[in-house]
């Protein structure tokens, strides 16, 4: 018989937890005891709030393939997740979330740090429980992760109360493989394989949208395979960024309210759609009632509640895109579209004569935040993982950015979260110490999660944290100046040193304001072997561009 | 706009109720009526919904139930396609028993389940038309309360969840 604060931690060990990430408190501290005894089996980070925790079990989770691990206290422990299992839920994100909860016979009493988490999450989380007795906690935390990591993935939360982790219980623990109420995956239907193909077969024009669903199912090689059969044009969302080099020849860039021009603009002029492992967010979609409208539309998608929910399909395979994917490239005829791409080569051509000259060359007047893009391109390693947070550098970073291998963007899509980058850039930093994680932030969103410094200081986790600093809220100040009459009301910042901030948590760190100094800091930062802190005074007032303004429709994405 | 019935299917799990009713109040959809109860198989529940939504959102709505994991299945009907009965009970001042009220409980073969000095209890059940008509008919005999269950449903078209949990892939 062993206590319950202890089958919390071997469970954990026994899923193959390479960390923990989280923050004592009250009615944790049993588990965190225990923890003083498995320090040579599952390490734990001690960040500085509980949402750089999520965050940075979030970034773990998004480079490794792994189940993120979060362990909190109750009450405002647990209330301080809520953002990133909310961030985690619409992201796709698996985790599973510990909180600690009042002893059992304390319930609904307002004890003291008692707070409905079960009831606070169940909007946020795939699944959640609480745990008040110790014989459901091993079978709870295996139910957690076999929900968090199948399907579609997502966060799970499970709540133990105080005395549960302090009594004591047998310790077997039964990996779980499967729960009757919930079907993860389905056997792709044949006929809709075949009714794709012939649509396949027979496009003139044919376009493929390819989003983080590919990534999720590791369907990446069964992506090039078919692009490689059928010679489709192929444009990716944020988050399925880097699930195709970049470099290969059928891709024609991003899409989205600030993605590329011609993947943007010829949506409209395809005739066959595929949409893989993605959901036509309103950001993809623009005015839908104006969206693709002259296309059929094949949807390959593994949750069933995506299908049709935006875009009506003329076909629809449900299923792991991995499967679809490859039975789909079987039944298709090898093709190739040489006038339809040259149209998107066009196009892209107009878009770098509109938009990327500017952006990536300036000669005069203020840095531009892509001029660190592409100075960050010429000198990171392939590998290297790009993590951003929200806003404008978001958007620059994640057009500019070379993109070669998969799983090496982490950013916050679904739900926009400022303050995620930094704590998300430390998790995906320690599941690999050797590889280059550059975390590209505002000054707005820093200052959300500026505390994570220390996070990172403490585990001396090499990240290279890039600061553009245009001292505003740029992203709203954008949106203010083109749709609000320049009004820029509470946008503009006044900003700390940020290089004494950085210093003071034992940062390199070096600021910018120069064009002529740019290059070498950036070359000098990514050769830095420790954290790196590196602030870039940039243009004040620069807009991202293209940009397909809220109701417009695809076709209406302006370059300027 | 139509009316639906949707049949869920679910675990006894705590909660499980809050994560249906959530989906609806997420996107500001009035749920019209709800029950739920053990179903004849062990350890599953039955939830039954009405609910007045476009056909667009009824399949959208659930899609989102059938995807939380403690829901087994989730049906959804047309008011033609399943077999519907709410159960009405009314309450009114013993006082008022007289011929007429005697012909009103006649006509609608309804029933008087209680009978106490100061009050009679009249059961009555049907679809909410016909409970609604008896509740207008009984407001001027000084109806004292009145209660109305949740809509309790029996699809026509055959399915079996015993069969569906059985197909375990």
């Amino acid at each position: 018989m062993i206590r319950g604060a202890d089958i919390v931690v071997k469970s954990l060990i026994a899923e193959n937890s390479e960390y923990i990430f989280g923050y004592p408190g009250g009615a944790i501290m049993p588990v965190y005891d225990a923890l003083y005894d498995y320090s040579d089996q599952i390490k734990h980070v001690l960040t500085r709030h509980e949402q750089g925790a999520i965050h940075a079990a979030q970034g773990y989770a998004r480079v490794s393939g792994k189940v993120g691990v979060v362990l909190v206290t109750s009450g405002p422990g647990a209330t301080n997740l809520i953002t990133g299992l909310a961030d985690a839920q619409i992201d796709s994100t698996p985790l599973v979330c510990i909180t600690g909860q009042v002893a059992a016979h304390l319930l609904g009493s307002d004890a003291f740090q008692e707070t409905d988490v079960v009831g606070l999450s169940m909007p946020g989380t795939k699944w959640n429980i609480q745990v008040r007795k110790v014989e459901d906690i091993a079978p709870a935390i295996a139910k957690a992760f076999h929900i968090a990591r199948t399907g579609r993935p997502g966060p799970v939360l499970v709540d133990i109360t105080k005395n549960a982790q302090v009594e004591f219980g047998d310790f077997n623990y039964v990996p779980c493989l499967g729960v009757r109420s919930y079907r993860p995956y389905v056997t792709i239907d044949k006929k809709a394989i075949l009714d794709a193909a012939s649509l396949i077969n027979e496009a003139k024009k044919p376009y493929l949208l390819f989003g983080q669903g590919v990534v999720l199912a590791k369907a990446e090689a069964e992506l090039r395979a078919f692009l490689d059969k059928t010679g489709i044009p192929a444009a990716c969302t944020l988050l399925g960024s880097g699930a195709l080099p970049q470099d290969h020849p059928m891709y024609v860039g991003k899409l989205g309210m600030h993605g590329n021009y011609a993947p943007n603009l010829l949506t409209n002029q395809c005739d066959v759609l595929i949409a893989v492992g993605m959901r036509f967010d309103d950001r993809v979609t623009g005015d839908l009632k104006r969206y693709a409208k002259q296309a059929k539309v094949i949807h390959l998608e593994l949750d069933p509640a995506e299908i049709d929910k935006n875009v009506k399909a003329t076909v629809a395979i449900q299923g792991d895109c991995k499967d679809s994917l490859s039975q789909l490239t079987e039944a298709v005829k090898p093709s190739f579209h040489p006038e339809w791409m040259k149209r998107f080569r066009e196009l892209e051509n107009e878009e770098k004569k509109a938009v990327y000259a500017n952006d990536l060359h300036g000669t005069h007047g203020g840095l531009h935040m892509g001029e660190v893009i592409r100075l960050i391109n010429q000198f990171k390693e392939d590998d290297a993982i790009l993590v951003t947070d929200v806003g404008q550098h978001q958007m620059i970073a994640w057009r500019y950015f070379d993109f070669k291998q998969t799983r090496t963007q982490v950013t916050s899509g679904g739900l926009g979260t400022m303050g995620f980058a930094l704590p998300a850039a430390l998790g995906a930093q320690l599941h690999d110490y050797n590889r280059q994680v550059i975390c590209v932030v505002g000054d707005g969103g820093i200052q959300m999660t500026i505390q994570e410094l220390g996070t990172i200081m403490q585990t001396k986790a090499p990240v290279k944290v890039v600061l553009l600093n245009n001292n505003y809220l740029g992203m709203v100040r954008q949106w203010q100046q083109l749709f609000f009459d320049k009004r820029y009301s509470f946008t503009e910042l006044e900003n700390p040193d940020f290089i004494k901030i950085a210093e003071a948590y034992s940062f390199k760190a070096t600021k910018v304001t120069d064009r002529d100094e740019l290059e070498s800091a950036v070359a000098e930062m990514l050769l830095h072997k420790g954290p790196y802190f590196l602030e870039v005074v940039v243009e004040k007032e620069d807009n991202v561009f293209p940009m397909i303004a809220t109701g417009c429709s695809v076709e209406e994405v302006r370059l300027s | 706009m139509n009316r639906y019935t949707i049949l869920v299917y679910t675990e006894n799990f705590i909660g499980i109720l809050n994560r249906i009713t959530i989906i609806f109040t997420r996107r500001g959809i009035n749920i019209d009526a709800l029950t739920a109860s053990e179903s004849r198989l062990d350890g599953i529940h039955k939830i039954t919904i009405e609910v007045t939504v476009t056909p667009e959102q009824i399949i959208h709505l659930v899609k989102q139930i059938d995807k939380i994991v403690d829901v087994i299945k989730t049906y959804h009907f047309t008011d033609s396609e399943v077999v519907y009965q709410e159960i009405a009970l009314y309450k009114l001042p013993t006082e008022s028993l007289d011929p007429g009220l005697e012909k009103v409980i006649r006509q609608f073969n309804a029933h008087i389940i209680a009978a106490e000095k100061e009050f009679v209890v009249i059961e009555f059940t049907g679809h909410k038309e016909d409970t609604q008509a008896l509740l207008e008919i009984l407001k001027p005999f000084n109806l004292l309360e009145f209660s109305r269950s949740g809509r309790v449903a029996i699809a026509k078209p055959k399915f079996s969840v015993q069969e569906y949990l059985n197909n375990q892939t």
